[in-house]
């Protein structure tokens, strides 16, 4: 408590880095909606879908996995030792899709229109399946996370009814983000002779779901590290270590469905003479999957924080989000004649609505009852003095 | 029955009539300078984009004595099996069964470009510059091919000087090219009809006197596209239930356990 009233009398800077970056992407969206897509990216006839695609969409929606799947963890598989965790994850994972929604209506030519999806149904199109499951999921994800505001507010009647459709909520949770997890990956089946070789397969989906079941966990770690330094709130060694010995072994099936694929294909000999799609291959695999499934079995590393939240970052830049780049960016091929770099307005706003989605986490934190959360029970007895609200 | 269009290569002198003919049947105003420029060979740097839908690609190839002259005419194929309907999230790009045009609404589209990563000829082209862009890209001239029950051709067809495009019932054009191919002299066609099996047929076919993908056309497999997305949408219903299965009875057992063990529980402080 003296050390973050200590933390708190220094400059911040961080939340003045933040504010700034935040209201540069509001500057850059004002342009974007005055003067149109064109006037602003990069994006050609050439490469249609640019860095709001990769970053905000493919990484977005996987990195919020960990909504699921501690949902599921704690709520379906009954681990009780992961309750603390519970609510940080539903809470980034809520955040993160409403940056993977604000992004879409960034991105889409007529953001205006959306509402069209809905009377003009295209069932075979793995991105009318996307659609809907984001904006279920995050209406999902809303009501997963309203608790921390009823308790907050004392509203014991809305409390009670969440209460009630709890574990119904979670399944439909879990339906609805693994089965559109899987369909991102579905979208990239069509592009057949654009994908490389190297990382087409008939089985993306099933890679997309496992792999995003495997930085759920793995956001934990890194996102509890980083808030505990910030908030200065404790989560036990214990619980860093048991998640990461589940990502390491839905890593360890990852690993395998991936060389079983190659296998199968008979595409073994391109990981050696596809140069240089197969420097990249290497990468991802030995930095961010072999590398990472090592590291969290070492027992030192296992005791260390700092190891731990290294291995789960390796496995999240290079693992997951290296792969989504290359799969939906790096190594799809352009049209002839043209070239693809983002535009700095483009950055702007991946980096700007990540900004947006920092501040209102930090403000969350603050003021509902979100960290070191233990099950209702407890939570009810808090009622009278919330102890996750002394920052605010 | 489905149209189609055989373009004969052997036949084109590279005119671009049918280049002039789209720009007045559709209304396009003149691309900027930039990408029509004639700079470097007759091909120029000629791109489709919302106001081109067709354009004539020119190349040399071999030189001396082997020195040929190839022409192929880009625009929208309109395949049997098309990857942008299949991609297109509101149904926006649809093939006609009885024209086999594959034609585009915009009172339906929201704008994603999907359909412009998916499509493995690269045809869809997006309006950029304005503040409310729409998809554009060649129609089939659906608009003159549905006038009446036996309607006009596609205009650029209609405007060919050489008769290098045939319009007509897809089926028999099949039969027409390689009976062209194989009533020909050794050589002056590649024994192939590109557009016949290319992703699960064309509407658009090709004979040439050079393998088409020296025209910088896709080599393509003859699968559909659309096939993997569509067995990967087809089984969501499934996987769908199957974790909803999963998911709650996982949740019995562990349920049931922990009030197995809390009865234990009772049982030894008893």
């Amino acid at each position: 408590m003296k050390e973050m009233i200590e933390r708190k009398k220094g400059f911040p800077w961080g939340t003045l880095i933040l504010s700034v970056l935040a209201f540069l992407c509001a500057g850059v969206l004002v342009q974007r909606y005055v003067f149109g897509l064109g006037a602003m990216t990069n994006m050609s006839d050439g490469r249609g879908w640019g860095l709001w695609i990769s970053f905000d969409l493919y990484c977005g929606v996987a990195l919020a996995a960990g909504g699921f799947t501690l949902a599921a963890l704690v709520h379906i598989f009954n681990m009780e030792k992961y309750h603390p965790v519970v609510r940080p994850a539903i809470l980034t994972a809520f955040l993160g899709y409403l940056l993977v929604v604000l992004a879409l209506l960034v991105d889409l030519g007529q953001p205006w229109y959306i509402w069209r999806m809905i009377f003009n149904p295209n069932i075979h199109s793995p991105l009318y399946e996307v659609g809907w499951c984001v904006m279920l999921y995050t209406a999902v994800l809303a009501l997963e996370l309203s608790p921390a505001v009823f308790e907050r507010l004392h509203w014991r009647i809305p409390l009670k009814i969440i209460g009630f459709i709890q574990i119904p909520l979670i399944i439909a949770g879990i339906v609805i983000s693994t089965g559109h997890q899987n369909s991102l990956g579905s979208m990239l089946l069509i592009m057949t002779h654009s994908i490389d070789p190297l990382w087409y397969t008939p089985i993306i989906p099933a890679l997309f779901f496992v792999s995003a079941m495997a930085v759920g966990p793995a956001m934990v770690i890194f996102e509890g590290t980083l808030s505990g330094a910030v908030f200065g709130h404790k989560i036990s060694q214990e619980v860093f270590t048991g998640l990461g010995r589940i990502t390491s072994g839905i890593l360890a099936v990852y690993l395998i469905m991936r060389l079983a694929d190659l296998a199968v294909a008979g595409q073994f000999d391109m990981l050696f003479n596809r140069y240089p799609q197969n420097i990249y291959w290497w990468i991802e695999i030995l930095g961010g999957v072999v590398l990472p499934i090592i590291l969290f079995n070492i027992p030192k590393v296992q005791q260390s924080k700092k190891g731990m939240f290294v291995a789960a970052l390796l496995y999240i830049i290079l693992g997951l989000s290296f792969n989504r780049f290359i799969m939906s960016s790096i190594w799809l091929v352009i049209r002839p004649g043209y070239t693809y770099f983002p535009s700095w307005q483009e950055f702007a706003v991946s980096i700007g609505l990540v900004a947006w989605a920092l501040m209102m986490f930090q403000i969350a934190m603050r003021l509902l009852p979100i960290a070191g959360h233990h099950g209702e029970e407890e939570a009810k007895s808090e009622h009278a003095a919330p102890e996750a609200t002394p920052a605010a | 029955m489905a149209y189609g269009v055989l373009y004969d290569g052997t036949r084109c002198i590279g005119c671009r009539s049918c280049s002039v003919a789209c720009k007045s049947w559709n209304k396009n105003p003149a691309d900027t300078d930039k990408e029509t420029s004639v700079e470097g060979g007759i091909e120029g740097k000629a791109v489709v984009s919302d106001k081109t839908f067709t354009f004539m690609r020119f190349r040399e190839i071999g030189d001396g004595d082997d020195l040929k002259w190839a022409f192929g005419k880009v625009q929208c194929m309109h395949c049997l099996k098309p990857g942008c309907e299949t991609a297109c999230i509101v149904g926006a790009l649809h093939r006609k069964k009885a024209t086999g045009a594959v034609t585009y609404d915009k009172q339906k589209c929201i704008g994603c470009r999907y359909c412009m990563v998916a499509c493995p000829f690269g045809i869809p082209t997006y309006q950029w510059e304005e503040r409310m862009p729409w998809i554009r890209k060649c129609t089939f001239c659906s608009d003159r091919l549905n006038e009446a029950e036996n309607g006009m051709a596609p205009a650029c067809v209609t405007a060919c000087p050489t008769h290098a495009m045939e319009f007509g019932d897809r089926d028999e054009l099949i039969e027409k090219a390689w009976a062209r191919i194989n009533a020909a002299p050794e050589g002056k066609y590649v024994r192939h009809v590109y557009g016949e099996k290319e992703v699960g047929g064309t509407a658009w076919m090709y004979i040439s006197p050079v393998d088409m993908t020296e025209l910088d056309f896709p080599w393509l497999s003859e699968e559909p596209v659309t096939k993997n997305a569509r067995t990967a949408m087809g089984l969501l219903p499934y996987y769908a239930t199957g974790m909803l299965a999963l998911m709650a009875g996982i949740y019995f057992i562990t349920k049931r356990k922990q009030k197995i063990a809390a009865g234990k529980h009772e049982e030894k402080k008893g």
